[in-house]
């Protein structure tokens, strides 16, 4: 799962994340492995609980309190696990910025959405008031926000959710970051204006160059927006590639599981909704071995134990099973099918 | 438009005094017996009872009566106090000389400790200084401030003497006084008085802080790469002083009555002295006054927060066409 | 969750702020019960010679300026404080409840009116209020009991009509109202258990404000009177002696302190352990 030639500006290694959980410290990412080169595109897909979001925290320094990262991550050569927090708040906005998931509490409702874009500007680029305020007017309108010179002293409660998300695009853009981390940003929005805001972010995107870290659930988006793909499972990703080679050679049980349960137009009347049966598991409850094995067709008495290494199973695609002949080969899962279901 | 939403609260205001007017006088009515015997007492004869009756002009009708009040209360005239042959109006205003600025120190005491100690609290979450502040407050709010201002007066005026037990000097020199004596005076009262007020109020500041802080909003301004303090100070306070807002108007009711006990202690000659006075003496004129003007006080303040808001939270002001 | 779902006592008795309240509280308990068959010397027993005596083998606290043995007034003066919390809790409790339910059963123009009511009481002082009453009733427990007690309705009568609201658009209730229970039924048999909670917090915590309000009257010379004990008067009469016998403003003051601290962290405790999304008002 390593990039191309060029020298990557995100490099993710051996990422553990440990948190406190009513049960006891639990380990929520648990060696996750990628790298972005500059200008890249890297999905990263999986079921809620599979520590997506977690990597986006980790990725900005916002991680819960009593949070314990270890391994690596070195963004443009330096390493961050352990940056002081004085340093993280200078690579945060500037650098790195995020785009989360609930536009509709992602402003402040007491100040004007003009001072939310200039704040950034202000913080990173020594802006004055004025020349702030005619800098998010023009991010405003780069955002395609309509009316945006009114809009610039208006206050959330006045925008729709996906105007608002637009701000906080705006927002994210404001320094013209190396690195744009979305995490879900058109989950909360409605299906017409999803498109829009997907639409909107890949061209930023293109025009400015930069890297982006696209996180959601949704396969058919994934598809569309992002070069390269990362599927995660119980905090490690279990299968890496490029989006069009995952799609086309699916390696890991669970990848084919997620494919497998998308609902599609076309479909005979009364055809079942594929599931993956059993459920995604509690973090203090994973074993030493794979993650999925509770739930997969193919495991053996070898994937509980044993956690797989990841596996080349294409150009510059790779999946961490044991099992992996058995699944490509198209062999039917076992009769007495592996893990326990519930 | 924001004056709208004034203008209807203005109106409220207005209706609010008048019932509280209303209350008042009808409270007063339910004496039992005539107000004439309860000033004059048991051992008053029939004739004197009349006689004062007349006076107080209570032979005439209720309604009467209350006009009559309310009128002179609009124009400025206040009946003359029983105890005292004064207008209540300047009883009243002379008594506030010293509890407005007492009132005013308390609070201004009470907020900025609040304040402190509520952010403190919350920016240590669940570490040593949220749980000194919070078994702190647990302690203020259960101590009497009478008891705590009987403390402070062994500590400073009986042990250290830096202090004096009581009294008031007066805000103006020829009489003794000065403004530096006048706040000397009124410094212990109204630490006494803050500190049950800020116990309560530290504590609402802190879930207040606590709350926003879980805000999503909060994570997008770290994420802009402020710092935490700054994202406390620009963030975080305002949209927190809302419930801590709603508290102190409602705390200042209870300071209102607290600073009847509190005077007493330190023998202060302010309105609530005054109104403690007047039960004793039984001067039910000076009581309805007085009465009147706290409960004024009360729906004047009540008012102004809903003012404050309005300005902390443009939600509130109804929206310009968008 | 109620007090009787299973596992509430061994909760309880691990939850510090509980643990500690309910001790507290039950130390005054216990003293105001003690003080009904025993007190070390009667409580109004004048002993002039004896006046403010430092603490001895004789008097464990010593004297008072009529040198009243000051153990035993602090023991019957208890009496007091638990007297006034229980009516006057009581009385806000029962019209307060009553009042609540029916705003919240009726709706409409009852709740409105209810409401505006309370809102209206509900900024004028339990202090004040006691005040004015025995300006025109005289003073006396009795009278400070229920001025404090009426105080407290309009409080009870707002959190009984917020928590009921919401009991109102629970499925089960909805359910009882489509079967054609009747309201006042409903309200006995589903919003009442299911409110139970917030209503035992919040009486806990207001027979604490009630001691504090009871102290301040008895302070004032309205409340508690002659011979009966009373700590507000315990302290009242300290002030006057605060340079001959300073240590006698000390301890009716930890008695009322050690008191509403008691219920104060009880109902805290309460509130934690009987309702966890009231928890998250912490």
């Amino acid at each position: 799962m390593s990039a191309a030639a060029q020298k990557p500006l995100l490099e993710v290694h051996d990422l553990r994340v440990r948190l406190r959980s009513h049960r006891g410290a639990v380990e929520a990412l648990r060696g996750l492995d990628f790298s972005l080169a500059r200008g890249e595109t890297l999905g990263l897909i999986g079921e809620s609980g599979c520590g997506k979001s977690l990597t986006a925290l980790a990725l900005m320094g916002l991680l819960p309190e009593g949070a314990q990262v270890s391994g690596s991550m070195r963004f443009e050569g330096r390493e961050l696990v352990g940056l002081p927090e004085r340093d993280w708040c200078a690579l945060r906005g500037d650098r790195v910025a995020m785009v989360f998931q609930e536009p509709m509490t992602a402003l402040n409702p007491l100040h004007p959405i003009g001072r939310q874009i200039a704040e950034p500007l202000r913080l990173h680029r020594g802006l004055g008031r004025s020349e702030a305020r005619a800098e998010a007017l023009r991010l405003l309108e780069r955002v395609q926000l309509p009316q945006a010179a009114r809009r610039l002293d208006a206050y959330p409660h006045q925008l729709s959710g996906g105007q608002r998300q637009r701000v906080v695009i705006a927002i994210a853009l404001a320094c013209r970051p190396d690195l744009l981390i979305a995490d879900e940003p058109t989950t909360a929005l409605d299906v017409t204006v999803q498109r829009e805001v997907l639409a909107l972010i890949a061209e930023l995107v293109a025009e400015d160059g930069m890297a982006l870290l696209l996180i959601s659930h949704d396969l058919g988006v994934m598809a569309q927006q992002v070069r390269r793909l990362l599927v995660m499972y119980g905090g490690q990703g279990v299968e890496g590639g490029p989006t069009a080679e995952v799609f086309r050679r699916m390696s890991h049980p669970y990848t084919r599981g997620l494919f497998a349960a998308r609902p599609r137009l076309g479909l005979p009347r009364g055809t079942r909704l594929a599931t993956i049966p059993g459920r995604v598991p509690e973090l203090a409850d994973l074993g030493a071995g794979c993650a999925f094995a509770e739930r997969c067709a193919w495991a053996e008495a070898a994937c509980r134990s044993t956690m797989p290494r990841p596996v080349e199973v294409g150009a510059d695609h790779a999946a961490r099973c044991l099992r992996l002949d058995a699944v490509a080969a198209g062999l039917e899962p076992r009769a007495d099918a592996g893990g326990a279901h519930g | 438009m924001l004056s709208w939403f004034l203008l209807k609260r203005l109106l409220t205001l207005v209706v609010t005094l008048a019932v509280a007017s209303g209350v008042v006088f009808a409270a007063l009515e339910l004496l039992p017996g005539s107000a004439a015997q309860v000033v004059l007492g048991d051992t008053a004869t029939p004739e004197s009872i009349a006689a004062l009756e007349a006076k107080l002009g209570l032979d005439q009708p209720a309604l009467t009566r209350y006009t009559r009040w309310i009128g002179g209360l609009l124009r400025g005239e206040t009946a003359l106090s029983i105890s005292y042959d004064t207008p209540t109006a300047e009883l009243i205003a002379q008594r506030l000389e010293v509890t407005l600025p007492l009132a005013l120190l308390a609070m201004a005491i009470t907020t900025v400790a609040a304040l402190a100690f509520g952010v403190y609290a919350a920016a240590h979450h669940n570490r040593l200084g949220d749980v000194g502040v919070m078994a702190g407050s647990q302690l203020g709010m259960a101590i009497p401030n009478f008891w705590f201002a009987i403390l402070l007066v062994l500590l400073f005026a009986v042990k250290l003497q830096w202090f004096s037990a009581g009294g008031f000097p007066g805000w103006r020199e020829d009489e003794g006084g000065g403004v530096l004596a006048a706040l000397k005076a009124l410094l212990l009262p109204a630490l006494s008085l803050a500190v049950i007020q800020s116990a309560m109020l530290a504590r609402v500041t802190r879930s207040a802080v606590l709350e926003v802080m879980r805000e999503d909003f909060v994570r997008t301004a770290r994420a802009k790469g402020l710092t935490r303090r700054a994202v406390l100070w620009r963030h975080v306070m305002r949209n927190a002083l809302i419930p801590v807002v709603t508290l102190m108007g409602l705390q200042f009711a209870n300071l209102v009555t607290s600073a009847i006990v509190v005077e007493n202690v330190f023998v202060l000659p302010g309105v609530g002295r005054l109104v403690f006075q007047a039960i004793s003496n039984r001067d039910l004129v000076v009581v309805r006054d007085t009465v009147m003007l706290l409960a004024a006080a009360v729906v004047l303040i009540n008012f102004l927060v809903d003012v404050i808001y309005a300005v902390i939270d443009p939600r509130l002001a109804p929206a310009e066409a968008s | 969750m109620s007090a009787t779902a299973p596992g509430f006592w061994p909760r309880a008795l691990r939850h510090p702020s509980f643990l500690i309240g309910a001790l507290l509280s039950a130390l005054v308990l216990a003293a105001a019960a003690l003080s009904l068959v025993w007190s070390p010397y009667p409580p109004a027993d004048i002993d002039i010679p004896n006046k403010l005596a430092p603490p001895s083998a004789a008097h464990w606290l010593g004297t008072d300026s009529l040198g009243r043995d000051v153990a035993s007034q602090l023991l019957v003066g208890s009496r007091a404080s638990i007297l006034v919390g229980v009516i006057a809790v009581g009385i806000g409790l029962l019209a307060g409840v009553a009042l609540g339910c029916l705003a919240s059963a009726q709706r409409g123009w009852v709740e409105e009116l209810i409401m505006r009511v309370t809102d209206f009481s509900i900024a004028f002082p339990a202090l004040l209020t006691a005040i004015l009453l025995t300006a025109i009733y005289g003073p006396g427990l009795l009278t400070s009991m229920v001025a404090i007690g009426l105080a407290y309705v309009p409080w009870f009568a707002r959190i009984t009509r917020g928590a009921a609201n919401a009991i109102w658009v629970r499925d089960y209730v909805l359910a009882a109202r489509a079967a054609g229970k009747g309201r006042w039924r409903i309200t006995l048999d589903h919003v009442l258990p299911n409110i139970a909670s917030v209503l035992i917090v919040q009486a806990t915590i207001q027979f604490g404000t009630a001691i504090l309000a009871e102290a301040a009257l008895s302070y004032l010379g309205l409340g508690t009177q002659p011979p009966q004990p009373s700590w507000g008067r315990m302290l009242n009469e300290a002030q006057t002696q605060i340079f001959q016998a300073p240590q006698l403003a000390i301890y009716p003051g930890v008695a009322i302190a050690v008191a509403v601290l008691g219920l104060n962290l009880m109902g805290d405790g309460l509130r934690d352990l009987l309702d966890p999304k009231l928890a998250r008002q912490r």
